[in-house]
């Protein structure tokens, strides 16, 4: 196990490592473009055209370059922004990241807890209305944009039938931080936790559906049958803990595509001030730093959440190990 | 000599008709596409897609000839005959603070059919001509992606050895990097500038852009199944057989492993093209997909976010023509993988 997890960092290293690079050459060496240019915003005055080419080094080989970016982004964390009067950058990213994690944690345990709910349902209640229903949910699931469902529930919850006992409770959209008032703060999510969380639920107790079935097969299933253990404890100790194995790995790659993708959407939505809404104001006003530091931010907390998933992984299925 | 239905009718090719108890062959893609044919939700689901490219394609009939407005230019004075009424597009003082500008309502008539947006435009002959847009990249990124996807897993499949290694571990960085974060990068980079290689450009606001930036972002996940599929095929004993007969790499390449492949691709181009659409949406809502003066569905959602509460039609409208196009792709996708590989795990990830 313990190989395995320093095998796995080494390669996280390398990962982050590539992005990194990859970054720094879509922003400062796509053919054609002026990096400096991008990087001063709208309107730029040719000083600060000159001063951002002698900050990043832009008249400097290639490596100097990276390493100049990177100490700028890692080490001394003075990025700042040219179009927002030398706001700095990656303090604004720290203070946005709670909103951030408050809704993707949020969410993923409403997918979780509720998928798995339904998964396990809907393989005790096999062949009945359940199943399709399931199925007509997963699909929805999958060919909704979230930005649009998130704008479908503002409309119902904020404006057609807030007067209503229903929805009086939610409040206007924005933010609480939970250190300050952890009810209004719960309040404030869970239409956004719901909306995130709704467009994976049915695909994922599909999956757990199918592969509790399949499990039921297994030989020491009905051994553990014949023991003479309740059903209860075939089902959640013995059939759960070994179709739990592919619902994880799908999540660790679906967690990614989440905070990468639909949890920015959601932000901007539902107006929560955390790291998408701060990428999709800079992208409106095209301040660069910004957008590449939230980029190259927002990717590695991926990569590093996918690496945690994987050794989660490890640990319920020992066959992955050696791999 | 070939036999069918066992060896007591041996075929004579001499024979001018087949023998009794002959069963014609079919090949397997004439089962495949019986089995698709018969697949009533997969056809149910064809139909709605087609429907709403044709539609779609539509739009710019359906401005000119029966809603008569120009879905492109603001339509600030416009006015439109309601019960014999002839009332302004842009109503003054509507919303609750009676101050302001309101653009008109669903009228459910020729013209405003869905009502204005906030600049007088017609936003039913929006919501066609956002379709075009929309369907235009979405299949055009999938094409073009898959053609991608099969010349890297080809080269990577067939000559393996480090240049495998090379082109898998370039496409595991890619494949790590959140979708919407590397689109985000690239589209913000040639977002004012478009992008010149060589004697080629592409300016910012051409359609090219966004169909280019989602095809090269998802090449990973078109490229590792059609790399696994040649990496499968390559050991199969035709291969042994044609290179034995001295078939070159480019007859093993296109005769042999090209044929075997392809299938791949199939069952994952329509899964494909709701996902590119879907991507699409989403770049366009955050203003970095289609820019203006073109429309398409998710910019459309972005006008509409103003309006929400007081005009919803103008976001429902293509949020709803989203959803079926690509609900229908994803049914019709999986009828098609049904058909062509009943055992297959695919999963194309949004």
């Amino acid at each position: 196990m313990l190989t395995f997890v320093i095998r796995r960092m080494i390669a996280t290293v390398f990962v982050v490592f590539t992005i990194t690079v990859l970054v720094f050459l879509i922003f400062f060496h796509t053919p054609g473009v002026d990096p400096a240019r991008k990087l001063a915003g709208r309107n730029p005055s040719p000083e600060t055209i000159k001063a951002i080419k002698h900050q990043y080094g832009l008249d400097r080989p290639l490596p100097v370059q990276y390493v100049i970016l990177m100490e700028k982004l890692f080490i001394t964390r003075d990025l700042t922004s040219y179009s927002n009067q030398g706001q700095k950058v990656v303090p604004e990213i720290v203070a946005a990241t709670p909103v951030t994690l408050s809704l993707v944690l949020g969410a993923a345990v409403i997918w979780v807890v509720v998928s798995i709910i339904m998964g396990v349902a809907a393989a005790v209640l096999r062949g009945t209305i359940f199943d399709p229903m399931l199925m007509v949910l997963a699909l929805i699931g999958i060919s909704m944009p979230v930005f649009w469902l998130g704008e479908m529930a503002n409309l119902i919850t904020q404006d057609r039938y807030h007067d209503t006992f229903l929805f009086s409770w939610v409040p206007p959209l924005g933010y609480t931080p939970l250190t300050q008032d952890p009810v209004m703060w719960f309040k404030h999510l869970v239409i956004p936790w719901l909306v995130l969380s709704v467009l994976y639920i049915g695909l994922y107790a599909r999956v757990l559906r199918a592969d509790l079935l399949e499990t039921e097969n297994e030989d020491y299933v009905r051994t553990a049958r014949a023991k003479g253990l309740s059903e209860r404890r075939v089902l959640l100790r013995h059939t759960l803990r070994t179709s739990m194995i592919s619902f994880v790995s799908l999540f660790g790659l679906d967690f990614g595509v989440l905070v990468g993708g639909g949890a920015l959407l959601v932000e901007v939505v539902f107006g929560l001030p955390g790291v998408g809404l701060l990428t999709y104001q800079s992208l409106i006003s095209l301040d660069l730093p910004v957008i590449m530091a939230t980029v190259i931010y927002g990717a590695i907390f991926i990569v590093i959440a996918n690496a945690v998933v994987d050794v989660g992984y490890a640990w319920l299925d020992p066959r992955v190990r050696p791999a | 000599m070939s036999t069918v239905g066992g060896l007591e009718h041996p075929i004579d090719p001499l024979a001018d008709a087949p023998p009794e108890g002959w069963v014609a062959g079919r090949s397997p893609w004439a089962l495949a596409g019986h089995k698709l044919v018969r697949n009533r939700m997969a056809m149910a689901a064809l139909a709605v897609f087609l429907g709403i490219v044709v539609v779609s394609f539509m739009g710019p009939f359906y401005a000119d000839h029966i809603a008569h407005t120009d879905p492109f230019t603001s339509q600030l004075t416009a006015t439109t005959v309601i019960n014999g009424k002839r009332v302004d597009v842009l109503q003054q003082g509507g919303g609750v603070l009676k101050l302001g500008e309101t653009p008109i309502g669903p009228t459910w008539q020729r013209n405003y059919f869905l009502g204005a947006d906030s600049q007088g435009r017609d936003v039913a002959a929006r919501v066609l001509y956002g379709g075009r847009t929309s369907l235009t990249i979405g299949i055009g990124s999938a094409v073009i992606c898959s053609l991608l996807a099969v010349i890297v897993g080809m080269v990577a499949g067939f000559y393996g050895g480090v240049t495998d290694s090379i082109i898998s571990r370039g496409l595991d960085v890619v494949w790590a990097f959140p979708v919407y974060l590397l689109a985000i990068s690239i589209a913000t980079v040639l977002l004012t500038q478009g992008l010149t290689i060589g004697p080629f450009s592409i300016s910012a606001s051409s359609l090219w852009l966004p169909t280019l930036i989602i095809a090269v972002i998802y090449v990973p996940y078109v490229a590792r199944p059609v790399r696994g599929a040649v990496l499968s095929v390559r050991e199969k004993e035709f291969i042994e057989a044609a290179i034995a007969q001295g078939a070159s790499n480019r007859r093993l390449i296109f005769n042999e492993i090209l044929p075997n492949v392809i299938t791949v691709l199939i069952v994952l181009l329509p899964l494909m093209i709701a996902t590119t659409i879907l991507t699409e949406s989403a770049l366009s809502y955050l203003s970095i997909g289609v820019q203006p003066p073109n429309a398409s569905w998710g910019t459309i959602i972005n006008d509409g976010q103003q309006l929400l509460y007081t005009r919803p039609w103008v976001a429902i409208a293509p949020g709803i023509m989203i959803v079926l196009t690509v609900l229908s792709l994803n049914v019709f996708g999986d009828g098609v993988r049904d058909a062509l590989d009943p055992r297959a795990k695919l999963r194309v990830k949004d």
